[in-house]
């Protein structure tokens, strides 16, 4: 899992909060190439047991609130070769 | 939180979506430099109207299939002659070709070198990936030092291409080097490329995980990926000819021209011959071949001795 950074130790003292990002996928686009999953700064993505039309295993998203997130840092979607994963920011709950 | 399912991309609008898949193999680096491509078509705002893609032919060659705009595969080696071309009959149009190293520095090596010594106002993406992907994974002009190869079984002997060095040396005004990792970086230099009068070049190491990777201990595109976040050294500016790339060695990255604009090879076709066409602007020029195509195909016809009935000879 990934450690906790000075930065992170920063925002959790000051209460400020990470961007957050909700990860989209366009299941059947995926090849199972697993560079999305290989290079997610925040390692959130991990392969899932489902297999899509082709045959191939799309990745799943794991999050552990509050550190271990999406921080819509959209490395995986521009990354990807299929057009198939994407992020959006995720808007603040009140 | 779980992955949302969705039916649509962000980049669909620019993308045929109803060829995809494409062909490329899983984890191939081409759609995520096209995915590049494409995000810095968009920033700049590009209008796919006015824009043109021409490949030729190989696994990056298939690129033009997919871009939703009028695209041209042409034979092997003549994507630039083609573009270049079409720039010259009509100037308002962007025109960027998309093709492999094989297609752009083996067989149509010399159009290349002349198409940036002219200064042609074109924008060209080469995708290295250090072998010709599509026919099985041949040496390449720019295959590294020692690099296994179906056609260097032993390895290769020969030293590759500085592809950067090479188009700066002849007179391109934008030359830049990135990999398929650095996409952000990549995409900001694209956007440069695509805004540059004048003849601008990006070349983009990639992985070919099937033809080049698996002979090389790189199976997995990750692999290729992981060699050159290791590599890769950053630096803006630096002499072209430093840009050497040599098997488990730092190799350089970043933008290695960006010239001062200067008359570019349209710009000097059009001095020479506006008298002849009588007309007042580049863009009525263009209405004036589009409305006369016709025309100018037959007396072509009647230049190069060829008649009407032997077109496919
Ligand atoms: C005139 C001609 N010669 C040879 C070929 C065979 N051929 C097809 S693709 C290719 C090389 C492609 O290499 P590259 O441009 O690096 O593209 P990649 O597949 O690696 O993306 C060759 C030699 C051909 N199609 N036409
Ligand atoms: S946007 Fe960034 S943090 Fe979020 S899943 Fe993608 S790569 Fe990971
Ligand atoms: S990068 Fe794209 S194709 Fe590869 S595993 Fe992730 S979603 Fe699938
Ligand atoms: S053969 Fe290589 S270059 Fe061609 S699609 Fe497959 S991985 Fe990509
Ligand atoms: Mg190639």
């Amino acid at each position: 899992m990934a450690t906790e950074s000075k930065t992170e130790k920063l925002l959790q003292k000051t209460g400020a909060s990470l961007p957050r990002g909700e990860v989209y996928l366009i299941e059947d686009r995926c090849k199972g190439c697993g560079l999305c999953i290989a290079f997610c700064p925040k390692h959130v993505l991990v392969v899932s047991d489902r297999f899509n039309k082709k045959g191939y295993h799309p990745p799943e998203l794991v999050e552990e609130e509050p550190l271990n997130v999406c921080i819509n840092c959209g490395f995986c979607e521009r990354i990807c070769p299929e057009f198939a994963i994407f992020v959006k920011e995720k808007k603040k709950e009140e | 939180m779980s992955i949302i399912k969705a039916e649509t991309h962000p980049l669909d609008d620019y993308l045929r979506t109803e060829r995809l898949p494409h062909v490329w193999c899983p984890g191939c680096g081409i759609g995520t430099v096209l995915g590049a491509y494409l995000r810095a078509m968009k920033n700049v705002g590009l209008d796919s109207e006015k824009s043109i893609m021409v490949s030729g032919i190989g696994c990056t060659g298939r690129t033009a299939g997919y871009v939703r705009m009028d695209s041209f595969h042409t034979t092997h080696g003549r994507a630039i002659p083609f573009a270049v071309g079409l720039k010259a009959a009509r100037p308002e149009l962007n025109v960027t070709v998309f093709s492999g190293d094989g297609d752009l520095f083996a067989i149509g090596g010399n159009h290349i070198i002349h198409a940036a010594r002219r200064n042609a106002n074109i924008t060209v993406i080469a995708i290295n990936n250090f072998t010709y992907g599509m026919t099985g994974g041949q040496l390449a002009p720019t295959t590294p030092e020692t690099g296994i190869t179906t056609t260097s079984p032993y390895g290769n002997v020969e030293s590759p291409f500085n592809l950067a060095g090479l188009i700066a040396v002849a007179g391109a005004s934008y030359v830049a080097r990135w990999t398929s990792l650095h996409v952000r970086r990549l995409e900001k230099s694209l956007e440069k490329a695509l805004k540059k009068r004048g003849f601008s070049f990006v070349e983009v190491l990639s992985q070919c995980p099937t033809a080049y990777g698996r002979r090389n201990g790189m199976r997995d595109p990750v692999d290729t990926l992981k060699y050159f976040q290791k590599y890769a050294v950053v630096k803006n500016h630096v002499n072209p000819l430093e840009g050497v790339i040599e098997p488990n060695k730092p190799f350089i990255l970043g933008e290695f021209v960006d010239a001062p604009e200067e008359a570019t090879f349209e710009d000097k076709l059009w001095e020479l011959t506006k008298s002849e066409f009588l007309h007042t602007s580049q863009a009525e020029r263009s209405e004036w071949i589009i409305e006369h195509r016709r025309h100018l195909e037959i007396l072509s016809r009647i230049i190069s001795g060829r008649g009407e009935d032997n077109e496919q000879s």
